[in-house]
């Protein structure tokens, strides 16, 4: 069974139409990267499949539709890192992982020992425990961007969906966190759907990727069968080169 | 291992705020026209409990001073404070803007319509407002929640995102124009301009314990809400996306919260009018001091706020010798730099 089943997902917001017709499957244990130029859909796309917008069409989490779950159990299923987390002024790093745990604390109740040792497990496990007493805002973009993956592995969920996880870092921060989820990934199990503009680094992760334009999924296969000259430049309209990497085809822009 | 315990409220808070309430009831007490000695006040507090008799050294009529006239009003003091700090910070919270403020939202000049109305139209008895008829509160109530529905609406004409600005500017508006309804009532029922306006320029002055229990009710179910509702509004702070990904019901919450704080608002409006500035000098001030986790910073806010506003009359009775002044004229003098201080860090300000 799939983690992630998606048929015929159609979004509409604000009566536009924004996701047509996607269909798409994640394998457990999966890495998937969503990719597509501006305005294709893939942050859309994502956060219906999170369960956050409204969408026709059918999702299903590990063979359960999600518009039949109640929310707290959509919360422990699926984390969502969106793309620029709000960043609560003042807050301390260790209480906004624990806000993670919300889906575990009984209505009017408050967190369990257990709640509190899984946000102590999770901030050791992503090397954050130093910073579980500094307010989040004044830790750089890197380090917020782990505390954000700690938040979200606080879930305890099994299914990762990641809204461009490094589009606010630096290449190495990007390549650190983009192991990090890698190496959660393999230890914990999890399955990813990410989305990403750098083609190259979403080749070098990515089990498999799917091509969005357009609201359409219109390549999908390993990097190698999408990150093609040809996909590229009909649906980004740029010329680019292909390299053969050791992970995957590096995607090289050159001037037309 | 980690930063161990979660961002509740410290006991130290808790018994900081506790003392805070009690120092201001002693001296709220003790001082007016007539000087108690402050001790002899506390022993007399300690004899209200059923079963202990202590001599406090008071005679008679100061007894009867204190328990007849000043305690119903330091009591209603404590409950108003309460309530115009705790709506405030769960405005705050619930807006996520840092200068939502019952007051500054026109919530409580709506309140203060349905409170007009219904003394121009002749629903209270003979002698004015001095014992505020049971439908008071729910007039008061009705106009608090049409305000802040009206605020938020017309704070949506500025951009979808409603800046705290643009929040504030459909507050200004939506006050202006309930007043201006207020001030047109009053205009066609000329003989109820000296009640209205004594109650609208914020009194605490009571006639016994009448209005303590009436509004009493309001602030016990407004607590409840909030008060349980402490930890979600913890969530909220990292925006709706997030808080429904965490399996919250964003707006429900919002929507519980709003409906409670107007209620905790119109309770204090129809019983001691316009006070404003509360609910942002005491949640402001808790947050620069304690933090900015709504956890501890609700229930400190309702000890704080109670004890702001017992000290704030104590000044009001006080300072103009033998005249008083109406407490909103106080809380306004302290506010209004107050406020501006808010607005010049709101950019930092944590909410």
């Amino acid at each position: 069974m799939s983690a992630i089943e998606v048929a015929g997902l159609t979004v509409r917001l604000d009566g536009t139409l924004i996701v047509d017709g996607v269909d798409l499957a994640v394998a457990e244990g999966e890495w998937v990267t969503v990719i597509g130029p501006n305005g294709a859909g893939k942050s859309t796309a994502l956060r219906a499949i999170g369960g956050l917008l409204p969408f026709g069409g059918t999702i299903r989490w590990h063979g359960r539709a999600v518009d039949k779950l109640h929310r707290r159990e959509r919360a422990k299923a699926v984390a969502t890192v969106l793309q620029s987390p709000v960043v609560p002024p003042g807050m301390r790093v260790f209480d906004y992982v624990l806000l993670g745990r919300t889906p575990y604390v009984p209505p009017l109740g408050r967190e369990s020992a257990a709640d509190l040792a899984v946000a102590d497990d999770v901030l050791a496990a992503l090397d954050l425990a130093p910073f579980a007493g500094r307010r989040l805002d004044t830790l750089s973009g890197g380090e917020r961007q782990r505390v954000f993956l700690a938040r979200a592995l606080a879930q305890g969920a099994g299914i990762l969906l990641l809204d461009e996880p490094t589009s606010a870092l630096d290449i190495g921060h990007q390549q650190e966190v983009l192991e990090l989820v890698d190496r959660l990934r393999a230890e914990r199990g999890l399955t990813v759907l990410a989305t990403m503009h750098d083609l190259s680094t979403a080749g070098e992760y990515a089990d498999r990727i799917v091509l969005l334009a357009g609201g359409r999924v219109v390549a999908a296969g390993t990097p190698a069968e999408v990150l093609t000259e040809g996909n590229l430049a009909e649906h980004y309209r740029v010329k680019v080169r292909i390299i053969d990497g050791d992970r995957g085809p590096l995607v090289v822009p050159v001037r037309g | 291992m980690g930063a161990g315990r979660p961002a509740g409220l410290r006991p130290a808070w808790l018994v900081a705020g506790v003392l805070t309430v009690l120092f201001a009831t002693i001296l709220g007490l003790a001082f007016g026209s007539v000087s108690l000695p402050p001790g002899g006040v506390a022993v007399e507090m300690l004899n209200l409990i059923p079963g202990v008799r202590l001599d406090s050294g008071l005679t008679e009529r100061e007894v009867a001073i204190l328990t007849q006239l000043r305690l119903p009003r330091v009591v209603l003091g404590l409950l108003v404070g309460a309530m115009l700090a705790l709506a405030g910070a769960a405005y705050q919270g619930a807006f996520r803007n840092p200068l939502a403020d019952p007051h500054l939202l026109g919530v409580a000049a709506g309140a203060g319509l349905g409170v007009t109305a219904v003394i121009v139209l002749g629903a209270t008895s003979a002698d004015g407002i001095t014992g505020l008829p049971i439908g008071v509160p729910m007039a008061a109530f009705a106009g608090a929640l049409g305000a802040v529905a009206l605020t938020w609406l017309l704070g949506a004409a500025g951009g979808r995102d409603r800046s705290p600005a643009t929040l504030i500017l459909a507050g200004v508006a939506v006050s202006a124009f309930l007043s201006a309804a207020q001030t047109y009532l009053l205009q066609r029922h000329m003989e109820s301009v000296r009640d209205v306006y004594s109650w609208m320029l914020g009194r605490l002055s009571t006639a016994g314990w009448h209005d303590v229990l009436v509004v009493l009710p309001y602030t016990v179910i407004t607590s409840a809400i909030v008060l349980a509702l402490r930890r979600e509004l913890d969530v909220l702070t990292v925006g709706d996306a997030e808080a429904t990904s965490l399996g919250l019901h964003p707006q429900r919450s919002r929507y519980l919260l709003i409906i409670a704080a107007s209620l905790g608002t119109a309770a204090a409006v129809s019983v001691s009018g316009l006070i404003g500035f509360v609910g942002i000098i005491v949640p402001h001030t808790l947050r620069l001091l304690a933090g900015p986790g709504n956890r501890a910073l609700l229930p400190l806010s309702v000890l704080f706020g109670a004890a702001f506003l017992v000290l704030t009359d104590l000044l009001a009775r006080t300072a103009g010798g033998d005249a008083e002044i109406p407490i909103g004229v106080v809380t306004a003098f302290l506010g209004a730099p107050f406020f501006i201080l808010v607005l010049r860090t709101s950019r930092s300000v944590a909410v």
